[in-house]
């Protein structure tokens, strides 16, 4: 369970977020919608302990994330797998090297790695293709190596920050035919957007954000964008 | 964990070969601050052989007046060595100075001839005395310069070896001190340089901290590899500053043994090298992996 309790969050006197509650039960699909600046990606910052809240509670199934200390945070972020649009892949390691990557800072060991990495670049498509360098690949390919990255510690959520904000509308679709496909493996799934397309072709639970205030919750898809 | 731990130093090295410029400039001025602390080391050696040498020739002699007769100076001689500062006292009578003064000049006619014209002996019986320490030598003058002996004391020579051996003390503090302050200037400028360099290295890897992070690394994990570059730096600045000061050391050996002859620079290097191994590695990890650690503190917050 996911829970924002009134929470609010300033930039020195700029408001970012006001009074934001919202729940999220466990294998949901929600997309939280607004245009450049409504507050989405401080929804998931502050989901993740990066930043802390102004006021209000964020619940993250037992932890109350606010109060947790930077020492506990590494433990958390491993119970969340998070892509972004611009993949954030590093550039010397290969696509392989970067899913194992997150195993390798976890401290797992390195015949675990090798056993775990190939599984996960095959669920995203990409068995054949470990050995590349990120240069080497479409960026349709760059995100799934990202969600592989993401869904390597087998996280009991994802959050999708813009994943499809730097694709075609080809692989455009194959990310989000990707992403609800984990969910429907009982992944929690949070998708941050201004994409109509992709909340169009989702139609679950849609947020809707606007100047740091939710203006719409709606369970059937219909959002104000 | 023993995984994790080689990680970390696996990324300490990445860490290091990555920054290959800075690395290399980091140390050298760890080098260059561990080579003044050497000299340093060299010095205190030398200067503590040259003083102990120089306060191992100094004593006490006493020369009595032609009055003084024989059982007044053994008397005193006895009272002397009771003195627990008093290490000896050798009395030499008028006879035997005047033997040992003939022997000492018994090439030079002149005196031989001087000597002969001279109806009595002129030489003044004497007692030469030798302190536990040298700081004792202030007591045992003291002792002898109550007022209970100068009716058979014609004069003591202590003040003026005193005086050389005393400049000469505040010489070696002098150049000990300014030693320290190069020392210590150069330990500022390499933990400075060091500090930079680990910014720099944090600096251009903000990326792939900002993945570590995401990813759910702990702290440790993306704090240690700084630290193990930090120790890396300095371990490797001692070895080198050891391995240039090493032959240095043994070819200065014979020049300084000219000087002073009780000091061997070469023997003292191979008596005391597993020591100054571990000064300089001591040294060299503790301005490496401070700076790592002020500069980790500083920019990386987690």
């Amino acid at each position: 369970m996911i829970a924002f309790h009134n929470v609010s969050k300033h930039y020195n006197d700029q408001k970012v977020l006001e009074d934001i509650s919202f729940k999220i039960a466990p294998g949901e699909l929600v997309s939280i919608v607004g245009r450049s600046g409504a507050g989405k990606s401080t929804i998931i910052r502050l989901l993740i302990g990066e930043e802390k809240p102004a006021k209000g509670r964020i619940i993250f199934g037992p932890h109350e994330v606010n109060r947790m200390l930077p020492s506990e945070l590494p433990a958390l972020r491993r119970k969340v797998g998070i892509v972004f649009q611009d993949f954030k892949l590093l550039p010397t390691k290969t696509a392989h090297e970067n899913v194992a990557f997150a195993l390798e800072v976890e401290g797992r060991s390195q015949p675990e790695i090798e056993e775990l990495v190939p599984q996960m670049l095959d669920l995203v498509g990409l068995a054949d293709k470990g050995h590349l360098f990120p240069h080497e690949l479409s960026g349709g390919m760059k995100q799934r190596v990202a969600i592989a990255r993401a869904m390597i510690h087998r996280p009991s959520v994802i959050i999708a920050d813009e994943p499809t904000g730097n694709l075609d509308s080809y692989n455009a679709d194959e990310i989000v035919k990707l992403l609800l496909k984990i969910n429907e493996l009982g992944t929690t799934l949070i998708l941050a957007t201004h994409s109509r397309d992709i909340v169009n072709k989702v139609k679950r639970r849609v947020i809707t954000l606007d100047d740091g205030r939710i203006i719409k919750d709606d369970p059937h898809g219909d959002y104000i964008l | 964990m023993a995984t994790t731990f080689f990680r970390i130093i696996k990324f300490g090295f990445q860490n290091f070969a990555r920054n290959g410029l800075l690395s290399a400039t980091t140390v050298a001025i760890l080098v260059m601050t561990l080579l003044v602390f050497n000299g340093l080391l060299m010095f205190g050696v030398i200067s503590k052989s040259a003083i102990a040498s120089l306060e191992d020739k100094i004593d006490i002699s006493v020369y009595f007046s032609a009055g003084a007769t024989e059982d007044q100076i053994l008397s005193l001689e006895k009272a002397l060595e009771s003195l627990p500062e008093v290490k000896s006292a050798d009395y030499i009578s008028q006879d035997k100075a005047l033997a040992i003064f003939k022997d000492r000049h018994k090439e030079d006619e002149a005196i031989a001839q001087a000597l002969n014209e001279l109806q009595a002996n002129p030489l003044l019986a004497s007692l030469n005395i030798k302190a536990q320490s040298p700081s004792q030598y202030q007591t045992i003058a003291g002792y002898l310069d109550s007022e209970n002996l100068k009716g058979i004391i014609d004069n003591v020579t202590y003040g003026e070896n005193r005086v050389v051996i005393d400049r000469l003390a505040r010489i070696v503090d002098t150049l000990r001190g300014a030693g320290w302050l190069t020392t210590l200037l150069f330990a500022a400028v390499a933990i400075l340089v060091t500090f930079n360099t680990i910014r720099l290295a944090i600096y251009s890897n903000r990326e792939e901290l900002g993945i570590m992070r995401l990813v759910g690394a702990s702290n440790k994990f993306i704090n240690g590899p700084y630290l193990v570059t930090g120790v890396i730096y300095g371990v490797l600045g001692g070895m080198i500053s050891l391995t240039l000061a090493a032959p240095a050391i043994v070819l200065a050996s014979p020049y300084v043994s000219i000087f002073i002859p009780e000091v061997s620079l070469a023997n003292y290097l191979l008596v005391h090298l597993p020591q100054l191994i571990f000064y300089h590695l001591a040294v060299g990890v503790t301005l490496g992996s401070v700076s790592a650690m002020v500069a980790v503190r500083r920019y990386l917050k987690i």
